[in-house]
């Protein structure tokens, strides 16, 4: 495995620290990612928008990065990138050292709003990945994913279609679905986003146990600064658009967590922090309010 | 478990009346019902004030009463012409439609998933669809070499342009995040079509094939009316609603004009029925 060392430094980020970690680690099936200097953006000339600029990060293997950054930041555009949906213009994204080039099965995307098909039953949509596939055999297919219906407690449910579920069931369902495909990387993408806030809460724990137990390299986006503290080993923040990394945070909250941390000194000052550089960045993102701001909005949000 | 088996065997009948007594229980169908005896009761009255009042209701008043339509209607139904009639103008809908099924389908789908296709095809076939299937019946008659067949033609286009429409927009609405999850977990082109973008795309397939009946009935009967009737091809129930009025029965009219009614009613419960069997996760509510 190529080990690259990484010696960009993001131009703009104030704060960010050079990241001088190697992330080629294939011994347990995890895999480390990294970003070096990519560049996005979206529109023809006349309405070039740029989303992503100069943006170096890297995703350590077998741990939690989480993502946070002012909303419309460009942080859905990253998601695309590194799943493989969509090409940087320019920039390398590396997975163990080889370049994305398109989706993959090493890298699943739980998305914000549930995609789950609403066609197939909760059960058939676990299965949808190794059955296309056919590299597990179906006596091992069943075995796994009535394993998975156990781990995120819907085997009463497994027959039911997705509209049939509540939101939180189809999180889990949907949690069930990416980890049959035992992906390297897991991305998440604002997964608990539209949850009321119980079932949010109950989610996030959840999640948590899950991924304590295998730690797989995950990188979970989201806007929410205390959901990011509790779940991650590292908190990127992004800065507001075109984005790149204002700072990397080390969450050094010991493991097993649990909620009572969050209102802990330690906790407090890692969200303190964090809410600074974004507070800045978003009075950025009001300040460049220029006549073509509407437009620029719903373009932001068409390509988020 | 066994327990409730067993019990729910035991009380099979009771199962079976409580559900007799839900369709009476049923709100909607006893308004539906009423509803149509209140039209019935009020046509009957309008057009009979003249002989029992005295006055003419205008408009109304010129149609013959429903008791008057039921009495043609107990005669007609023993003269076979009638039964053919229906036959006719069943066959040429439902050839028609089938063709226009096993045409449309595949073009809007080939439409909606290749760009090429689309770039293509989809000019051509917009200024095809506004031309009233109407409009097509000279052109028809000229182009195939029986009245039949052109018949068939014009009630095959009215409802080709319908259903290409809705598969199309069917299949490019699908929620691009259904499409990226399948292929993230290395899902082919081929799969993604059979998995995704025709379950996908079957509620507008059914959508469409609804709204493409009714038209292919509206279509059938103006173009039996133009050139039905001839040497060649029997009528069917739109050239007996040409011919009625030609004949000046205006109470046969009606009798043909209730019978197209309710052979699209009968049509579109089929398609629905279809649609419910075929797309179980829209059962559910």
């Amino acid at each position: 495995m190529a080990r690259k060392q990484t010696s960009t430094k993001s131009k703009a980020s104030s704060g960010g620290k050079p990241n001088g970690t190697t992330v080629a680690d294939k011994t347990s099936g995890k895999s480390g990612l990294e970003l070096s200097n990519v560049c996005k953006g979206y529109g023809d000339e006349w309405a070039r928008e740029e989303v992503l600029i100069d943006l170096s990060l890297s995703i350590l293997p077998g741990e939690l990065t989480a993502v946070v950054g002012p909303s419309g930041c460009g942080k859905s555009a990253l998601v695309n990138l590194i799943a493989g949906f969509e090409l940087p213009d320019s920039g390398e994204i590396l997975i163990d050292g080889s370049p994305v080039t398109g989706p993959g099965k090493d890298r699943l995307v739980v998305f914000q709003e549930s995609a789950l098909v609403p066609w197939q039953t909760a059960y058939q949509n676990v299965v949808f990945g190794p059955k296309l596939r056919r590299d597990m055999s179906p006596a091992q297919i069943k075995e796994e994913a009535d394993k998975l219906f156990e781990t995120v407690g819907l085997v009463e449910f497994k027959d039911k279609y997705p509209l049939q579920l509540s939101g939180g069931m189809q999180r889990r369902a949907e949690l069930a679905r990416a980890m049959i495909n035992q992906p390297k990387l897991m991305i998440m993408d604002e997964p608990f986003r539209g949850l009321d806030a119980m079932s949010r809460e109950l989610m996030q724990e959840f999640f948590l146990r899950l991924f304590e137990k295998n730690r797989r390299t995950n990188l979970f986006v989201t806007s929410e600064i205390e959901e990011a503290i509790f779940l991650a080993d590292r908190l990127v923040v992004l800065s507001n658009k075109p984005a790149h990394v204002r700072k990397v945070i080390d969450i050094k909250l010991e493991r097993p967590r649990d909620f009572h941390m969050l209102s802990s000194t330690q906790a407090y000052e890692y969200k303190r922090e964090a809410m600074e550089i974004l507070h800045e960045e978003a009075l950025k993102g009001f300040k460049s309010t220029d006549s073509q701001s509407d437009f620029v909005e719903a373009f932001s949000t068409q390509n988020d | 478990m066994t327990e409730a088996v067993q019990s729910a065997h035991d009380t099979s009948f009771v199962v079976k009346r409580t559900r007799l007594r839900k369709i009476l229980d049923n709100k909607t169908l006893w308004r539906g019902i009423a509803a149509i005896i209140l039209f019935i009761l009020f046509w009957e009255v309008c057009s009979q004030s003249k002989v029992w009042f005295g006055i003419q209701v205008p408009w109304i008043g010129k149609i013959p009463p429903p008791s008057e339509v039921v009495v043609n209607w107990a005669e007609i139904v023993q003269h076979p012409g009638y039964w053919e009639s229906w036959y006719l103008s069943f066959f040429r809908v439902f050839f028609g439609f089938m063709i226009a099924q096993v045409v449309g389908i595949p073009f809007g789908l080939a439409l909606a998933v290749n760009k090429y296709f689309r770039d293509i095809f989809f000019p051509p076939f917009e200024v095809l669809r506004p031309i009233p299937p109407l409009a097509w019946v000279p052109a028809s008659i000229i182009f195939w070499p029986t009245t039949e067949l052109s018949i068939a033609f014009v009630t095959f286009l009215g409802a080709f342009f319908t259903i290409v429409i809705n598969v199309l927009g069917g299949a490019r609405t699908i929620d691009i995040q259904y499409l990226r999850a399948a292929q993230s977990m290395g899902a082919t082109q081929w799969d993604l079509f059979r998995k995704i973008i025709l379950p996908g795309t079957l509620p507008s397939i059914f959508t469409g094939a609804a709204v493409g009946m009714g038209i292919t009935w509206e279509v059938v009967l103006a173009a039996e009316m133009i050139s039905g009737g001839g040497q060649q091809s029997g009528g069917g129930l739109g050239f007996f609603i040409w011919s009625s009025y030609m004949g000046g029965s205006m109470a046969q009219v009606i009798v043909g004009m209730i019978s197209i009614g309710i052979a699209g009613y009968v049509s579109s419960s089929l398609i629905r029925y279809v649609g419910f069997l075929s797309m179980p996760w829209r059962r559910l509510f």
